[in-house]
């Protein structure tokens, strides 16, 4: 075994050691560290993904002495890699820029512990991406939910704590859905490794036996990660949780952790209950129905928003319903356009909250639009980078927002008629909603102030530094990089989907 | 402006360019009046008369219609305070019990139609349980098969596990703890906490002191004897250090703080939680980098039965015992009054 293998298994150690070791260090040092950890992971999945290129595709990694199905184990194909190399990128660059004003946020004694959640968040991030076992997917589910909850309550004022205990008890319902999921799906199987899983199920689904509880599972599972990932009809915390926290906390919520949970869904999808057998279960037309409703609801919420913070979050949740859309579909080129979306979705959101909250702390901390006219100029970097992405939502070509949405309609016209009209009909009205709100705000954040009024605006007590301005351009230059070269990107995406099943 | 009607402002076209200049706030009078005011000096060098009329128009139409806004909601909340809020609050209630009622029906269908428990043809007594239990002993050194399924066969899981525990205790003192300011003097929230704890209570109580006197050595006696025979019988990590966490609680609840932080501070806690995680992170990194390659990892694993045997077991178990007692005993203290 190649030195190189072993990358995905070093960067989650060095995760959790990081976060350990975070925990005595003061708010420099810990600032430090984080960052170094998330640069280095980035590297070696970088490398892991060169390496599954050139290499014959995936293979499994034993997380012990033991072999498959009686020591846990991770497994490394194309499509989880190029995930984290896209996903530490992220991680790495939303540190970089949105720290600036985190002073204001939290306080500096507690800074450390912040830290600690980032790094055993970007760790549990690893691990959803790359397990192969259940039960190690459902205890860093749990590491994920504590971490974002706590990441929501470093700001503690009263708003902020509402929003993180209602998001704990969402979370906390989900995280029980699909540990009950988990153990009948072990109790009906035996087994708790996905591979094993998915024979025993292809088994008990060919003999006809425990229909019932199958059905379940497949019921529990889908629940339970769509509730942590705020699919449509279970949103509800989302917007709260995401308008109140930390700007920072909310880019690395809405980018990346629920972006883990989906992944996942989408991992039990192809390599635990199969294909076939999801179909069967009908479990997928609902995911459809429910990604639509999303992406208009969404977008009609977020048209409907006065505060610059709560029309992102809701974005969020338009964004979140057009990949389930995708997966809904049922097809290989739906989930891939739908992974993608998600890809898109992840260098594009982080840059929306940072650079809103540059925008709101150059105009005096408010966030209602009539105050922000002018703050474009006020804050330039902000201003640039939140046009680029706000464009890569809307799906303007050169963006990778576009590349998605074309993936996401031919993906959609190979469907039967109704599926066909209703992914082409939603599409258009949920991109002309998401252009009715995003160029709103960029029009708005572009509009020049009566000059008294520039005056007037205080100057922001912790303004953007030159790294995080520099880091927020090239994270929206990312999206415009997906957007032309998404060639490889969607190569991997395929080649992984293909292994999966 | 001859062309438009005096309408116009009612209209889908009007209403959409009011809404691009102001958004959905429905602004208070001074602002716009402001606004307007502001625009008639500018006059000369941006806007022309017309368009000034226009938004001043626009500003009496939005007036108009604020006022009506404000009255439509004040009889909403007038409403929803007295009957609307019967009527929901019936409606949801009526919602939840059946959300509820027919999950237990579906769950309780589900139950009927799982395979039977204990029962040999049951899935899961299948090759993987079988040898756990069979080869398990000889391939961990454990006598105690749990203690060698969650910490050697899956470890990596109970890594997870513990790192749970300590992701959980940063939670609570993100939540919970109450620090001194910049220089290090305590605040006046620090100040009040202290006075708070245990107004309420006698502060010296006899008979609780005699009894945590004889009753706290044995516990943590008990505690590290579960702890350390984790491999040779039932126990472990997770009970022994929930019960030497237990002992803690109640020395800390007999004598109070100023007592207990002659042994446990804040630096304690931090300390032995960041060596025992960091041993747990190594050793397994080392054995799971041994494994995966293939390597020997040169760890012995004893004779079974004795209490040096079984490899990592006893030191893994050691440090998780002893991040679940500091995590009790952390949780404790946090939510009693904010510190240690």
């Amino acid at each position: 075994m190649s030195l190189v293998q072993n990358f995905p298994f070093f960067s989650i150690f060095l995760c959790i050691f990081g976060g350990v070791v975070t925990s005595v260090l003061n708010k420099k040092a810990a600032r430090r560290v984080t960052l170094c950890i998330s640069a280095i992971v980035f590297l070696m999945s970088a490398t892991v993904w060169h390496y599954t290129l050139s290499a014959t595709g995936s293979y499994s990694f034993m997380m012990g002495h033991f072999p498959a199905p009686f020591g846990n184990e991770i497994r490394i194909g194309r499509l989880e890699a190029v995930m984290a190399t896209l996903f530490s990128f992220i991680m790495f660059m939303t540190l970089l820029s949105g720290l600036f004003n985190l002073d204001n946020h939290a306080q500096p004694q507690k800074q450390n512990l912040f830290f600690v959640m980032v790094d055993l968040s970007l760790a549990a991030l690893l691990v959803m991406l790359y397990t192969n076992d259940l039960f190690t997917a459902y205890v860093f589910i749990e590491i994920m939910t504590i971490a974002s909850c706590a990441l929501i309550m470093v700001r503690q004022n009263g708003h902020t704590l509402v929003s993180a205990t209602r998001y704990m008890i969402m979370n906390l319902l989900a995280s029980g859905i699909t540990l009950l999921g988990i153990s009948m799906l072990y109790g009906i199987t035996g087994h708790l490794l996905m591979p094993q899983l998915k024979q025993a199920v292809s088994v008990i689904h060919q003999r006809g036996l425990y229909s019932v509880p199958l059905t379940v599972v497949v019921l529990l599972l889908t629940v339970g990660l769509s509730i942590k990932s705020a699919l449509f009809p279970f949103h509800s915390w989302a917007p709260d949780a995401y308008g109140n926290a930390p700007p920072v906390s909310a880019a690395i919520l809405s980018g990346l952790v629920s972006k883990g949970y989906i992944f996942l869904l989408i991992k039990i999808f192809y390599r635990v209950i199969g294909m076939d057998v999801v179909r069967s279960q009908h479990i997928l037309e609902v995911l459809f129905v429910f990604g639509i409703a999303g992406m208009l609801i969404g977008s009609v919420s977020a048209v409907r928003q006065r505060d610059i913070r709560r029309m992102v979050a809701y974005s969020s949740v338009a964004q979140i319903g057009y990949v389930f859309m995708g997966i809904g579909m049922g097809t290989a080129a739906g989930t891939a356009a739908a992974l993608f979306h998600m890809v898109a979705h992840a260098a594009a959101k982080p840059v929306l909250f940072i650079s809103s909250a540059a925008l709101t702390d150059a105009s005096g901390d408010h966030k209602r639009f009539h105050f922000l006219h002018g703050a474009g100029y006020r804050c330039k970097a902000a201003g640039v980078s939140f046009s680029i992405t706000a464009m890569s939502m809307v799906g303007i070509p050169l963006t990778a927002g576009f590349i998605s949405k074309v993936r996401l309609s031919l993906a959609g016209m190979v469907l039967p008629d109704a599926y066909r009209f209703a992914v082409l009909f939603t599409l258009a009205i949920s991109t002309l909603l998401n252009a009715v709100y995003f160029l709103h705000t960029v029009v708005s954040v572009y509009r020049k102030a009566s000059p008294e009024a520039q005056q007037a605006v205080p100057c922001p007590l912790h303004p953007m530094t030159l790294q995080s301005k520099v880091s927020l351009v090239i994270l929206a230059l990312l999206t415009l990089i997906l957007g032309v070269l998404s060639g490889p990107v969607m190569q991997s995406i395929f080649a992984g989907l293909r292994s999966f099943s | 402006m001859s062309k438009r009607n005096s309408n116009w402002g009612n209209t889908l076209q009007g209403r959409f360019l009011r809404w691009m200049r102001f958004g959905w706030e429905p602004m208070d009078v001074l602002l716009i009046d402001k606004m307007s005011q502001d625009r008639d000096e500018s006059v000369n060098d941006a806007l022309s008369a017309a368009e000034n009329l226009r938004d001043l128009q626009l500003s009496e139409k939005y007036n108009a219609d604020t006022a009506i806004e404000h009255s439509i909601m004040q009889e909403l909340d007038e409403w929803s305070l007295s009957k609307g809020r019967k009527i929901v609050n019936r409606l949801y209630a009526l919602l939840s019990v059946t959300l509820c009622v027919t999950v237990i029906l579906l769950l309780l269908e589900t139950v009927i139609a799982m395979p039977m428990r204990g029962v040999a043809v049951s899935p899961t007594n299948n090759e993987v349980s079988q040898r756990y239990i069979e080869e398990g002993m000889e391939e961990t050194g454990a006598v105690n098969i749990v203690a060698g399924m969650i910490l050697d066969y899956r470890a990596f899981d109970t890594l997870g596990e513990s790192t749970v525990l300590f992701i959980a205790a940063c939670a609570v003192l993100i939540l919970l703890r109450i620090d001194r300011d910049k220089d290090g003097r305590p605040t006046q929230e620090l100040i009040a906490a202290e006075e708070d704890d245990r107004s309420h209570e006698p502060k010296s109580d006899r008979i609780l002191q005699g009894s945590a006197m004889i009753l706290t050595p044995v516990v943590l006696l008990f505690g590290i004897y579960v702890v350390l025979n984790g491999h040779l019988s039932p126990g472990g990590g997770f009970s022994g250090g929930a019960i030497i966490g237990a002992g803690l609680i109640l020395y800390l609840n007999a004598f109070g703080f100023a007592k207990a932080s002659r042994f446990f501070s804040y630096k304690t806690f931090a300390l032995i939680t960041l060596l025992s995680l960091s041993f747990y992170a190594l050793a397994k990194a080392y054995s799971f980098y041994c494994g995966a390659n293939g390597l020997p990892s040169g760890i012995p694993l004893g004779t079974p039965g004795s209490i040096l045997s079984s490899g990592l077991i006893l030191p893994l178990n050691i440090c998780v015992g002893m991040v679940v007692a500091c995590t009790m005993y952390i949780f404790y203290a946090m939510f009693r009054k904010g510190g240690i």
